[in-house]
């Protein structure tokens, strides 16, 4: 029979076992996009696990390819994430501040009226915002901007939900001390909300990085790529183009490879206030 | 501090406020702001006058002709020659271009309805002043109106400019698109369109779409059960595993499983497709392990439907059980251990515990945001949309594939060669219907936990 250890012991290595299996198999698929990113290939087919040749032609083919202006998508991108990141983070702490701190008649018809729009599926407003910015000259990259920071007075939760973890006290502190609602707003709510703000400007700045089905409905219509966005760029530089595609889809690949990184580690680091929120989201139902 | 006020009677009817005010009261009640300039409230008088003449200028101008039209939706249905008397030849009539009729008649009522509810406001504003002076209360001046924006009505200016921009970009599209279901705008009717009432849900529920939506709806519902079911199971089972005792380095492993799911999904999903083709890296590995005898086509254009399914999930299992596994972490490390405690001195083997105290308690916490993510699995676009398309196609669908969920289908009504852009709209309400009635359902169930 066995000791206790003994037993704890294969215990805890089969589940190391376990762990780094599992790893494996999860990041088998992404260390094979990175591998594939560096693989010399022309076909337009990746069928190998394991590059057969090395190269880094790929990255330098994707930053010069006049076809498929990667820097012009990166560009673009940046200035829209910018804009819509400083606009959008004020809407939606605006939004989830007066939500959670303020009380006004229209508050509760407001929350019921949020929770209504959110169960339509986003592509029917999708499709009737392509019709509405066509009809207004729009279909570019300030009207895409405008459609980011326009879904920003909804996502109002994880913020609202943050506010409501602040105690009530400290604003009623300030009130005693003579602040009125502004001044408490920005000398006592803003200041113990920066990691709020941080996530919330962080959320809006990815996302148009990763969007590439909005992007595609509201840019597609202009046909020159210089004015795409990074993730319609790459979309479409897989899809539309099938020709171009089976020749440069080893380029497509390592331009994935360029823009995944930063998102990752954003990601990565973000992770603790992803939780947060869907716990918090989860509380309230 | 915040309870609702008692709902008061009103100081005074507005039946007595026109009657017993004087001119400047009774003018307000024409004239938005005439009250509030005769008690020198400038800012506010000024702007409640000028929005009232704007909407004139603009009801005149455009909005009357536009509310006119989108009674009809534009009165020239087909492109037709007609001869002018006036001119004495004949003219080509183009049609009347319905999507921008509709688009501005929906505009129209946004703003009809915006103007009620200011003159209501108005007309509120008009009795507080007239009870002001009949009670000889203190009137706000000018200033202190202005001041109270940045206090007591401090939500009036945070919220203005959102509202407004909820309004442009969620309100007036989700209308527009659910005034489109009730028309007859598809192919056939691709410029000039008319309402044609309930028709288009008809084609959708018992028409020529019926054989595609319900086939499509069970698989929607299947897939968000297996696909919520199976990333909640496995997640917890992983986070119980990386949180079992000894496991070292604890936040590094968990980062190692979150990676896949911070990949930007257009990437890691168009090239799982790519990976999982039936000439690509996973089925040549395989081939050359010995494992098959010939390439499984896994998501192919002429892919077996289960199997392409059954992928579809697997797949999903990859990017969505690292979030479950973060977040059941988070609830693991608050659970109570006194429970768990006293089954083990009990004599509980590990799986009992798991099956019988942690497993039901992470159910009871995570039950609310299970739901939300059925729904959003319901509504799960880039998952089929980039990995397989909708593939393997099916010949008895009319625009879908056999792994298309409703709101991919709905994608590809309105931007595939089908182009019926009423049906889906009505794929839309529908949509908003099934996720409503499992809200509903989410709500009840959270109210219910917090009374038990």
């Amino acid at each position: 029979m066995k000791s206790y250890h003994e037993r704890q012991r294969v215990s805890l290595i089969s589940r190391y076992v376990l762990l780094i299996f599992l790893a494996l198999v999860w990041l088998f698929p992404i260390v094979w996009i990175v591998l594939a990113s560096f693989s010399y290939n022309d076909t337009g087919f990746i069928s190998t696990i394991w590059p057969e040749q090395f190269t880094i032609q790929n990255y330098v083919g994707i930053l010069t390819n006049s076809q498929f202006p990667f820097l012009y998508w990166i560009r673009n991108t940046l200035v829209v994430s910018l804009v819509s990141m400083v606009l959008s983070t004020f809407v939606t702490i605006s939004v989830a501040y007066s939500l959670s701190r303020l009380r006004f008649k229209f508050r509760k018809p407001f929350l019921q009226i949020a929770l209504v729009l959110g169960m339509f599926p986003g592509f029917m407003s999708m499709i009737a915002l392509y019709y509405i910015l066509k009809s207004f000259n729009m279909l570019n990259l300030a009207g895409l901007t405008m459609v980011y920071i326009g879904g920003a007075g909804l996502g109002f939760y994880i913020a609202k939900g943050f506010f409501d973890t602040i105690p009530i006290a400290i604003d009623e502190a300030a009130v005693m001390d003579g602040a009125t609602k502004w001044q408490s707003f920005i000398h006592v709510g803003l200041p113990l909300s920066r990691p709020m703000i941080v996530y919330t400007a962080l959320t809006t700045f990815m996302a148009p990085w990763v969007d590439f089905i909005f992007s595609g409905i509201i840019l597609s219509s202009s046909g020159n790529p210089k004015d795409y966005t990074i993730a319609y760029g790459l979309y479409n530089m897989l899809h539309s183009a099938k020709g171009a595609s089976t020749t440069y889809f080893a380029q497509f690949i390592a331009g994935c490879v360029i823009i995944a990184i930063p998102i990752t580690i954003i990601f990565v680091i973000m992770q603790k206030f992803y939780v947060n929120g869907i716990t918090q989201g989860a509380d309230k139902g | 501090m915040f309870k609702r006020k008692n709902k008061r009677k009103p100081a005074a009817t507005y039946r007595e406020v026109f009657t017993k005010g004087d001119w400047a009261t009774k003018l307000s009640f024409v004239v938005m702001g005439a009250s509030q300039l005769k008690h020198k409230q400038w800012a506010k008088g000024l702007a409640f006058l000028l929005i009232e003449v704007g909407f004139f200028v603009w009801l005149i101008h455009t909005g009357i002709s536009e509310l006119s039209l989108f009674t009809s939706l534009g009165p020239i249905k087909a492109k037709k020659v007609v001869f002018d008397n006036a001119q004495g030849i004949y003219i080509t009539k183009l049609p009347s271009n319905s999507v921008v009729i509709l688009l501005f008649g929906v505009l129209a009522l946004i703003i009809l309805a915006a103007l009620i509810g200011l003159y209501i406001f108005n007309l509120r504003s008009t009795r507080n002043l007239y009870v002001a002076d009949r009670d000889h209360e203190t009137i706000e001046t000018n200033k202190q109106e202005l001041k109270s924006l940045f206090d007591t009505r401090l939500h009036a200016t945070l919220m203005t400019i959102p509202i407004i921009l909820i309004v442009a970009f969620t309100v007036l599209p989700t209308m527009y698109m659910i005034s489109m279901a009730f028309t007859n705008y598809n192919r056939e009717h691709a410029i000039a369109f008319s309402w044609t009432g309930f028709q288009a849900f008809g084609q959708v529920l018992s028409g020529d779409l019926a054989g595609t939506f319900f086939p499509v709806l069970g698989w929607t519902l299947l897939w968000a059960v297996m696909a919520t079911a199976t990333t909640f199971f496995f997640g917890v089972l992983l986070a119980m595993l990386i949180e079992s005792k000894g496991i070292r380095f604890k936040g590094f492993w968990r980062t190692l499983f979150i990676i896949v799911y911070a990949v930007p999904q257009f990437v890691s999903l168009l090239l799982m497709a790519q990976f999982l083709d039936l000439q690509g890296p996973l089925n040549n590995l395989l081939l050359s392990w010995g494992w098959i005898d010939h390439a499984i086509n896994f998501i192919g254009a002429s892919a077996n439907p289960w199997v392409a399914r059954a992928t579809v999930i697997v797949v999903n299992m990859w990017i969505g059980i690292p979030v479950s596994m973060l977040v059941s972490t988070a609830i693991i490390q608050n659970l109570p251990q006194d429970q768990i405690e006293a089954a083990r001195m009990d004599g509980a083997g590990p799986l009992q515990v798991f099956r019988h105290i942690t497993f039901p308690q992470i159910l009871f916490v995570m039950a609310p945001s299970l739901i939300q993510q059925f729904i959003g699995n319901i509504n799960n676009f880039n998952v089929i949309y980039l990995l397989t398309g909708g593939y393997p196609m099916n010949n008895n669908y009319n625009g879908a594939g056999d792994t298309d969920l409703l709101v991919t289908w709905l994608y590809n009504l309105t931007f595939g060669q089908l182009q019926r852009y009423n049906a889906s709209a009505v794929l839309g309400i529908l949509i908003f219907i099934i996720s409503a009635v499992f809200s509903l359902l989410a709500y009840r169930r959270t109210n219910a936990f917090k009374e038990g």
